[in-house]
């Protein structure tokens, strides 16, 4: 079953006077359960393939659907409320909220989704306990290291369990060791609880993890490589 | 989390929300702390002209306030009692005057004065003249040549006690009155002009010089409670013929005063929002700036699937949080103030001519009225909430991809 489907996706900007595509039609099936790489040199459109599927950005023309939803008929609420419940996100530059302890960064996506505090608390710290973070409940992001923080916001990313995770370069601002380590736990998430995942990178050991791996380049599919089990 | 979420971010700043906060404690207390001072100025001035012969409520004969003579005397002061007496609340005192235009005189000065015939037993509790004598004494119900002046009068005519004052006014038959009276008694007002103006002999000794017989000039009335003033007026003309006598309440008797606490009631709320004003484009700076400050951030929460609304509501607050804190010390400090100067008050004697002139007490004691205070904070709070819907709004509307990439 197909959980991502993009067809003919196109998106172009404007810088300045010059309009630069992005995407030049992307057609694209990702299946449930898949571990995904899209890779690509800078500026190919990984990013701004992996935004629209998240919802986070609209094509210019094409379609694309999310576990069952066509995003480009969405109003902005309804794709908030797409990624609420279906969508976890982890970024290059881990985005946690400084303001929030790790735990409650981990509870706020449950606290937006409505779970009550008691079960938002203890899946919580189930989650953290599971990527090692079990001494850091009560820590800020500032007072965490990088490979700490990109943790957190991968427990962040699945701890409410979300049909699929995007993820922006998750390694990049990382040392290859943590970084390794890192791929090795969401490849156990996907393999434990089935969540499809997708990276857009560049850094080959993804590349290597990936059991997909999608090359974009200018903008178009550039070649598809389906290993074991993807 | 979102109360706390909201409660931590207006501490990433805390110099920023410092700032704000103090404009808005400085602004609360100005609307508070001013407004109980205008209302105190205004309490005073009430008050004295009340207590200046004023009263709540005056009966008078139809036609004595437009030409305040001798003529327009009430000749039968019963039927005025019976009906106060009727209608009134309990606890309400009144007492009968005879009030004439007169000229005093001594051997070397005179002066136009407001010559009152006063029954001294029931004056002393319903106008300042029963607690204003400071040298001599009051007067007695056998007095019949004793009169009380004021100091001002005295120092104009270079007299004093146990001197004698010639009154002279025009009795009921038109024909010049006179009379030699001793000053037994001086009294001190709030205003010089007050010393200056009345001169006090009992009411017999008036009627008695004036030939009015039992007749009186006007009936003053002081009700327990300011706020029956209209309603007791009205009981009080339905149960008199109209078309002899006329009932009118301190408000109409008092017109300037009357003006005067209308336009204070009009200046304070236009101060309010001149102060509003100026606090609201703080807020909205402060909130902005907070608000750009973050725009990763609520591309994040966008991200993590926070709808618009929910965003807009976060802003609001931290805004709300900020109000909070701001106004209730802005509170504290403004009620701090006021009962600072509760026991003294501000003592504007050195400005004495000029508050005269406008009818203002020399000391001025700030009265905090319970609708001003509430006002006040509802102004902030609520504009201060409306102010802020911009800046989240501004929040809300962010795309997540524009936010996140925000530099």
């Amino acid at each position: 079953m197909n959980i991502v489907e993009c067809t003919d996706v196109k998106k172009t900007y404007q810088q300045g006077k010059i309009v630069v595509t992005a995407l030049g039609g992307v057609s694209l099936s990702i299946q449930k359960g898949g571990f995904v790489a899209l890779a690509g040199p800078s500026g190919s459109g990984k990013t701004t393939l992996l935004n629209i599927i998240g919802g986070l950005d609209s094509a210019d023309s094409g379609r694309v659907t999310v576990n069952g939803s066509t995003l480009d008929t969405m109003n902005q609420s309804e794709l908030a409320s797409l990624r609420l419940h279906n969508i976890g996100f982890i970024f290059q530059a881990y985005n946690l909220i400084p303001v929030l302890s790790a735990l409650e960064n981990v509870e706020f996506v449950m606290l937006l989704q409505g779970v009550p505090l008691a079960e938002r608390r203890e899946r919580a710290k189930n989650i953290l306990d599971d990527v090692g973070l079990e001494d850091t409940y009560d820590r800020r992001p500032a007072e965490l290291s990088g490979g700490q923080q990109q943790r957190v916001a991968v427990a962040r990313a699945i701890v409410s369990d979300p049909a699929i995770v995007l993820a922006d370069e998750p390694t990049a601002n990382l040392d290859s060791k943590t970084g390794e380590g890192l791929l090795e736990m969401m490849k156990q998430m996907n393999e434990k609880k089935k969540v499809t995942f997708i990276f857009s990178t560049h850094d080959k050991m993804v590349m290597d993890y990936a059991r997909r791996l999608v090359l974009i380049k200018d903008g178009l599919v550039a070649g598809d490589e389906i290993r074991d089990g993807g | 989390m979102h109360l706390q979420l909201a409660w931590r971010n207006i501490w990433r700043n805390p110099k920023r929300t410092a700032v704000i906060m103090t404009a808005i404690i400085i602004g609360v207390w100005s609307m508070i702390f001013l407004g109980a001072l205008m209302r105190g100025i205004s309490e005073g001035m009430v008050r004295n002209g009340i207590s200046t012969l004023t009263g709540h409520i005056q009966v008078h004969h139809r036609g004595y306030r437009n030409d305040p003579v001798i003529e327009n005397s009430m000749t039968d002061p019963e039927v005025v009692e019976t009906a106060l007496r009727e209608t009134l609340p309990d606890g309400a005192q009144w007492t009968s005057r005879v009030r004439v235009n007169a000229v005093a005189s001594n051997a070397r000065h005179t002066a136009g004065v407001t010559f009152v015939g006063i029954d001294p037993a029931h004056e002393a509790g319903i106008s300042f003249i029963g607690k204003a004598v400071t040298e001599g004494r009051y007067l007695r119900d056998d007095d019949k040549n004793g009169i009380v002046v004021g100091r001002a009068l005295v120092d104009k005519f270079e007299t004093g006690l146990g001197r004698k004052i010639i009154m002279m006014s025009q009795d009921t038959d038109r024909e010049v009155a006179s009379r030699a009276f001793r000053i037994v008694g001086i009294f001190k007002a709030e205003m010089q002009a007050t010393e200056k103006q009345f001169v006090f002999v009992t009411k017999e000794a008036a009627q008695h010089m004036l030939k009015l017989k039992n007749g009186i000039s006007e009936m003053s009335v002081i009700l327990p409670d300011q706020k029956e003033v209209r309603h007791a007026a009205d009981n009080v003309s339905a149960a008199l013929p109209s078309a002899d006598y006329e009932v009118q309440t301190w408000r109409e008797l008092l017109p300037l005063i009357t003006a005067i606490l209308n336009i204070y009631d009009g200046f304070m709320y236009i101060w309010f929002v001149v102060v509003f004003i100026a606090m609201g484009f703080g807020i909205v700076n402060t909130t902005l700036m907070a608000v750009f400050e973050r725009i990763r951030e609520f591309g994040l929460f966008k991200s993590l699937g926070m709808k618009p609304m929910w965003i807009i509501r976060e802003v609001l607050a931290e805004s709300f949080f900020i109000l909070l804190i701001g106004t209730t010390i802005g509170n504290i400090l403004s009620f701090l103030s006021v009962f600072a100067l509760s026991g003294n008050g501000i003592d504007l004697s050195a400005l004495a001519s000029g508050l005269e002139y406008a009818g203002m007490s020399r000391i001025i004691y700030p009265a905090i009225y319970s609708h001003d205070v509430i006002i006040a904070n509802l102004v902030v709070f609520i504009l201060g909430l409306l102010v802020s819907v911009y800046p989240a709004v501004k929040a809300a509307r962010f795309t997540p991809v524009e936010a996140l990439t925000h530099a």
